[in-house]
């Protein structure tokens, strides 16, 4: 079973979620897809670290056999390609890896290079397999990495727990392809509503089976539990605003951890393995 | 010797451009003949890398002073392998502008903003 925890913005308890639902279900796998600000592993402190390089493919041109066309740079769509005084520079912060520009050189002036954009750290904490994504600052986009991390995990049997990275842009869309529910925690404040309801339009869009958990709660009049309830959303867990549990996760330890914590996401990893199950009787 | 503006709309009365690659037109004047021609910034609507594109606009024109309030990295990289000079704009049309530069009252632009490319994460 694949779950994928999202909000509209960091900070709001995604990574505490995440990390207590795969602490809890003990024999899993987190994955973290937050590669611009990965933290998961501050928490898990995995041993046996193994590292991998991810790496994109961009063009380089060889001066001497550049014609000075043009065409590649008419061709590229993401505008990587720029020809100043029939010189052919290459931009691989906005170059997409399509390849196209090699392709069609007709002096065969463009090959391909590996450039080294991130890495992934795979390692081990207690039963759970903690596998973390990397992006090297100024690297345009993360998705390459998400690609590979998802494809380690694509014949993955066990409970995987993917921690996703904050928003609702394309990223995060590649981030839940696979996934067979999706975690929403939000906050209840108006802007904690704003994110929620952003991420949400995400989760309709593909169609995704859905809940929310509301991080920070207080008795009383709650906006998230309004939003849940004008638009039928099933509220999973509502995880009470704590000066402990806010010392437990700043000092980096894991709440499940502790008696009084386990419980609360033993609960709701339960909550949400009862979903998907019915999800999939209702849908087959 | 020929000055690029990015602008808002085809009138010298019309604003300095706010956005450099995402300028519907640049004015290219040239100083010795005192005249000008407003051309398309063809990279207006594109998705991604508008400042590239412009920039390659922008020396194909033959331009060798660019007068704009913000320029990227990636546009400035371009610039870089070629003469051209890039001065701040002031507030005002691009007539102003273009005395200002005249009269020596503009300074040159040093500052390039990092792209916003990859924010929205395509
Ligand atoms: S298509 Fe090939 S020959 Fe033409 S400008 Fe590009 S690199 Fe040079
Ligand atoms: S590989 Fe594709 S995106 Fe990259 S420079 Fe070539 S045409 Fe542009």
């Amino acid at each position: 079973m694949k779950l994928a925890v999202l909000s509209g913005k960091g900070g709001t308890g995604k990574t505490l979620v995440s990390v207590n639902l795969a602490a809890v279900a003990k024999n899993s796998v987190y994955v973290d897809c937050d590669v611009e600000e990965p933290n998961g592993h501050l928490f898990f402190k995995p041993v046996e670290i193994k590292k991998e390089k991810v790496s994109i493919k961009i063009p380089v041109v060889d001066e001497d056999l550049c014609l000075g066309c043009r065409k590649c740079v008419d061709f590229c769509k993401f505008n990587a390609l720029a020809a100043i005084i029939n010189k052919l520079i290459v931009f691989d912060d906005i170059c997409h890896s399509c390849g196209g520009c090699i392709m069609l050189c007709p002096s065969h002036a463009l090959t391909e290079m590996d450039k080294v954009i991130g890495e992934i750290n795979s390692g081990i904490s207690e039963k759970v397999k903690v596998i973390s994504g990397i992006l090297n600052t100024g690297e345009a986009s993360g998705i390459p990495i998400i690609k590979e991390l998802l494809s380690k995990i694509s014949a993955e049997e066990k409970m995987t727990v993917i921690d996703c990275p904050p928003g609702s842009a394309c990223i995060v869309m590649e981030s839940i392809r696979d996934v067979d529910y999706c975690i929403l925690v939000a906050e209840p404040t108006v802007f904690g509503l704003h994110n929620l309801a952003l991420v949400y339009q995400l989760v309709k869009l593909f169609n995704k089976p859905h809940g929310v958990v509301i991080n920070k709660w207080m008795a009383g009049e709650n906006l998230i539990e309004r939003f849940c309830s004008d638009n039928q959303i099933t509220v999973l867990d509502k995880i009470p605003f704590e000066s402990e549990l806010g010392t437990i996760n700043s000092d980096g330890e894991i709440a499940a951890k502790s008696e009084k914590y386990y419980g609360l996401f033993s609960e709701l990893l339960k909550t949400v393995v009862k979903e998907v199950e019915h999800e999939t009787v209702t849908h087959s | 010797m020929k000055i690029a503006i990015p602008a808002d709309e085809k009138v010298l009365a019309s604003e300095v451009c706010m956005s450099f690659g995402r300028a519907p037109y640049f004015y290219i004047y040239e100083t010795t003949t005192k005249m000008g021609d407003f051309i398309e910034n063809a990279a207006a609507s594109s998705p991604g890398g508008a400042g590239v594109k412009a920039a390659q606009i922008v020396v194909d024109s033959h331009a060798d002073i660019l007068i704009t309030p913000r320029c990227g990295e990636n546009a400035a990289e371009v610039f870089k392998a070629t003469k051209l000079e890039i001065y701040k704009s002031t507030l005002g049309s691009i007539q102003n502008n273009i005395d200002a530069y005249m009269d020596n009252k503009l300074a040159v632009l040093d500052q390039f903003h990092a792209g916003f490319h990859g924010v929205g994460g395509n």
